[in-house]
């Protein structure tokens, strides 16, 4: 991830912005509380480890989002892997949706990594207004990518994710 | 070639002269056991000539005339016409005639025997969905078509090509009414029909195969021309996906509403493997061509 990160600044003027997200669903209502105890427990151990930011929120799809800040890359990946890891020990494998790395060029244009969980595969979305997106920006990052991230290779699972809480 | 700014791709230009040479083994093949067997094939040569020459001459004429499109002025259509002027400009090229086609399906192509008459035509459906850049990436791979001469060297080869198909046909209708030498003669009467229909249909397969790979080599040459030229790889990649209905495959719907439908998403990414009909068709398939122009942005972004 370092690496492709640093493929995105020299090949497109993309800066990681130091946010990151990882989203799951919710198991269900009766179990939710428990998974929530335990998640908030978790994210105090991570927190207290790195001093990397976290908040939560849920979105209007009914996904739970934690949100992680940390200028340093290096640190947030880890904390997004932890996340994803600790969450998967626990059981929580089949709910995980994806984790997003969020980038913003000069301009402001802004580009999201998606990592696909369960294909452990990588995709880029770039969000416009209006629940539009930038192809073109989007095959470039691919382009960029090259073999630095296993980049999803099927384009029709290159989902969007608009007003993701990044 | 070498009075224009296109680069030459050695790599290619060396498969392609193989494979010329490949189809020209065929044919001088077959036209030898022709001769050794005395078959008088003059007419149909002059025949299959005479059409391919017709074809080839007007070939800007023909391909305007079936895809129904109309020449059109600077001030008719500005936007295309600066877009032509700029490439062309670019390329150090004579500036093609630019015709319209009014068709919803995003397409556009180039004919004509040479630089000075030819003509590129653009669908009005092409022109709605892409972007500027997007568009001058797909007019560059056109003109670069008409660079690289390729409505010749595509005529000879499949002049080439279609002379062995009419050739098999007509070895095959004689074979069947015994129109070769006396129907008495049973010791090399039928053996000799049988290894011209057999040497036909195996010619006429190897050119078949060949013609087709000709021109996957010219696609990918036109797009590395027109990626070069526009210092554009990726635009001429987003209108690739846009034309081949591929920007659909990227899809609108959201993850988080595709999710809990999609009961597949667990099946790994399978990677693909050679594909027969991969052999067959005359353009190379999308992810090929993504590829090469991937591959020259990663290029550019080097600075190599």
């Amino acid at each position: 991830m370092p690496a492709a990160a640093l493929s995105l600044q020299a090949g497109l003027g993309l800066q990681p912005s130091g946010r990151a997200g990882v989203a799951f669903k919710p198991a269900s209502s009766g179990s939710f509380a428990a998974a929530g105890r335990e998640l908030r427990e978790l994210l105090e151990i991570s927190s207290a480890e790195f001093k990397t930011k976290l908040e939560e929120l849920d979105d209007s799809y009914g996904y739970h989002w934690v949100l992680l800040t940390d200028p340093d890359l290096d640190e947030l990946v880890t904390a997004v892997h932890i996340l994803n890891q600790t969450l998967e020990e626990k059981g929580y494998g089949a709910q995980l949706l994806c984790s997003m790395f969020a980038f913003k060029s000069s301009e402001g244009k802004a580009l999201d990594l998606v990592y696909l969980y369960k294909r452990g595969t990588f995709y880029p979305f770039a969000p416009l207004g209006g629940e539009r997106r930038d192809n073109e920006l989007e095959l470039q990052v691919r382009g960029a990518l090259g073999s630095e991230l296993p980049v999803e290779p099927d384009l029709t699972r290159w989902f969007p994710l608009h007003g993701a809480p990044l | 070639m070498a009075t224009n700014r296109f680069p030459a791709d050695n790599g290619l230009t060396a498969r392609m002269t193989f494979t010329m040479f490949l189809l020209g083994l065929v044919y001088v093949v077959f036209i030898g056991v022709l001769i050794a067997i005395g078959v008088s094939y003059l007419i149909i040569i002059l025949l299959a000539g005479g059409f391919l020459f017709a074809q080839y001459y007007f070939s800007d004429k023909i391909a305007l005339a079936s895809m129904r499109a109309k020449e059109v002025s600077s001030q008719e259509a500005p936007r295309l016409h600066a877009l032509i002027d700029r490439l062309c400009a670019l390329a150090d090229m004579p500036k093609p005639r630019v015709a319209i086609a009014n068709s919803p399906m995003p397409n556009a192509f180039a004919a004509g025997r040479n630089q000075s008459a030819s003509v590129v035509c653009a669908t009005t459906g092409l022109m709605d969905r892409l972007d500027d850049s997007e568009l001058e990436g797909v007019l560059a791979h056109e003109l670069s078509h008409i660079a690289h001469r390729d409505v010749m060297v595509m005529t000879i080869a499949s002049f080439i090509g279609m002379l062995t198909g009419l050739i098999t046909r007509f070895a095959f209708y004689g074979g069947m009414f015994g129109g070769f030498g006396g129907g008495d003669d049973d010791d090399g009467g039928t053996p000799a029909i049988l290894l011209i229909v057999l040497a036909s249909i195996v010619a006429y397969a190897v050119s078949f195969l060949l013609i087709r790979a000709l021109s996957r080599y010219r696609e990918l040459s036109a797009d590395r021309s027109a990626a070069i030229l526009t210092g554009r790889p990726s635009s001429l990649a987003s209108a690739l996906v846009k034309v081949s209905g591929d920007m659909a495959r990227i899809p609108t719907r959201d993850l988080r509403a595709a999710e809990p439908l999609n009961a597949l998403f667990f099946s790994p990414a399978v990677s693909k493997g050679f594909s027969l009909s991969s052999i067959f068709t005359t353009h190379p398939s999308l992810e090929r061509r993504l590829e090469q122009l991937t591959a020259i942005e990663d290029r550019m972004g080097a600075g190599a």
